[in-house]
């Protein structure tokens, strides 16, 4: 187990560096740069402390979409494959029309509605959302 | 073909004489400098003095350029259907000259006038001193684009324009969605549910029948100069082309271009606003259906642009850390699909 602080906390310095320091150093693109760089930072930082949960939750939708069973990977790199696996198979679902109509729209765009809500929690989070924060590319 | 900027500004210097009629000494080019913006061209600003036997003038000049190496050879139809728009009493830069001899600079430009305006759209949601513009932009966007779609895209001035083919049984829509769908396909690392729904929500509702007209094909309030008083110039007609007017409207409308804030058009106002405002000025009633649709196809350009982006960061071509950032807005695109699916399911 490593020390204290945590990645994400250590992110957050780096973050509070760019905003507070480097942008105000520097100008023109490199100032642009530093900007999406806090930004990116920051969005890695929510990343590594959500990703664990918004996986379960989108193999347990999935799960039920498809009607598979099995259990989600204990690693992350691990959980990217079989998360990618298991949305390859629901597009093919989608590309055979299964969800044109009926039961299997309305899960769908309700699980999709979900995994979209999580992404955007990690790259967008709603505080950031009309902050009018030039920096986010 | 790398020039310094005084060698660039001598062979202006030259071919805006030439141009005027007049002796290369008898124009001076004065303050060349590159201009921020425009990603895929390059923007330069100078002032040009004119001095004839009688009388001096001086032109306050902005040039608009492929990259050097990478001409497009787009700018002469740009220009033209700047010139169309110009003549039509659409307020754009006024256009003067446009060379496609490479010799000059490298690659094909066009000069037109400067025009002082904001450009930024988060000045002109948040400023105060916008306060005016916000109210009456909606208006004069929906204005502007009547007379837009009101040029005759046949004219032969605007020969060689994209989608001008008008083969019965010709979708610009379907062929747009199966563009998007073919880049989708080939750059996306991974599988995307939702843009694979939408596409196929898209295909059922392809309009059966639209007008056919010039279409600027990327209007947006990005595009456009404003200042306190309102619109002072549409800018950036290098994706014009013939098709579906509704289209204009939709992109206008697409989630990407609102920063932030919750009113549909360019953050403004609302899509009800627009389509009674762009009647009231004397275009087509348009079926909100058609322009959800258009709004959709807005949404999954933005996807494969983001997309695209992200794929030119991971295949090692641009190394740039704001493309590399890209590829997670890909959500926002699918948010904004999901919404307009939900809305007509």
């Amino acid at each position: 187990m490593n020390d204290e602080p945590s990645a994400p906390d250590l992110l957050r310095a780096v973050e509070r560096f760019l905003e507070r320091d480097a942008v105000a150093g520097l100008d023109g693109v490199a100032r642009f740069h530093a900007r999406v760089a806090a930004n990116v930072v920051a969005m890695v930082a929510r990343e590594i402390e959500t990703e664990a949960e918004h996986a379960r939750r989108e193999w347990e939708g999935l799960a039920a979409l498809l009607g598979e069973e099995g259990a989600l990977p204990e690693t992350p790199a691990l959980r990217r494959e079989a998360l990618a696996r298991r949305n390859e198979a629901l597009c093919e679902r989608i590309r055979a029309g299964e969800a044109d109509t009926g039961a299997m729209r309305g899960a769908l765009l309700a699980h999709l509605r979900g995994t979209v809500a999580d992404k955007l929690e990690v790259s967008f989070p709603p505080r950031e959302r009309d902050a009018g924060k030039t920096g986010r590319a | 073909m790398d020039l310094s900027p005084e060698q660039m500004a001598a062979r202006l210097g030259a071919f805006v004489a030439r141009e005027a009629g007049l002796e290369t000494q008898q124009v001076a080019i004065e303050g060349l400098r590159r201009l921020a913006g425009g990603s895929s061209r390059e923007i330069w600003a100078f002032e040009a003095c004119l001095s004839p036997r009688e009388g001096e003038r001086r032109l306050d000049l902005v040039l608009r350029r492929d990259p050097p190496g990478r001409d497009e050879g787009g700018r002469d139809l740009e220009f033209r259907v700047v010139s169309a728009a110009h003549e039509a009493g659409i307020p754009v830069p006024r256009p003067h000259y446009c060379c496609t001899d490479p010799e000059v600079l490298g690659t094909s430009f066009y000069l037109m006038d400067r025009v002082d305006g904001e450009a930024l759209p988060r000045r002109l949601l948040r400023d105060d001193r916008y306060e005016r513009t916000r109210r009456a932009l909606v208006p004069q966007l929906a204005g502007i684009l009547v007379q837009i779609h009101r040029i005759d895209p046949d004219q032969p001035e605007l020969a060689g324009l994209p989608g001008g083919d008008a083969r019965p049984g010709a979708s610009p829509a379907r062929d747009e969605i199966e563009r998007v769908a073919e880049g989708i396909r080939v750059m996306a690392a991974e599988p995307h549910p939702v843009l694979e729904l939408a596409v196929r929500w898209l295909r059922e509702r392809v309009p059966e029948r639209s007008r056919r007209t010039l279409v600027h094909g990327d209007y947006r309030v990005g595009n456009v100069l404003f200042d306190e008083d309102g619109v002072r110039s549409v800018l950036d007609w290098e994706l014009a082309k013939v098709g579906d007017p509704v289209e204009d409207l939709g992109w206008l409308c697409t989630k990407a271009w609102r920063f932030g804030s919750p009113h549909a058009v360019g953050g403004v106002g609302s899509r009800e606003e627009l389509l009674s405002a762009y009647a009231y000025a004397g275009g087509d009633e348009v079926d909100p259906e058609h322009l959800r649709f258009w709004e959709a196809v807005g949404s999954y350009k933005v996807a494969l642009v983001f997309i695209q982006q992200s794929w030119v960061y991971r295949t090692g071509r641009v190394r740039s850390l704001e493309l590399a950032s890209l590829g997670r807005r890909i959500a926002e695109a699918e948010d904004a699909l999901l919404e307009l699916m939900e809305e007509s399911p």
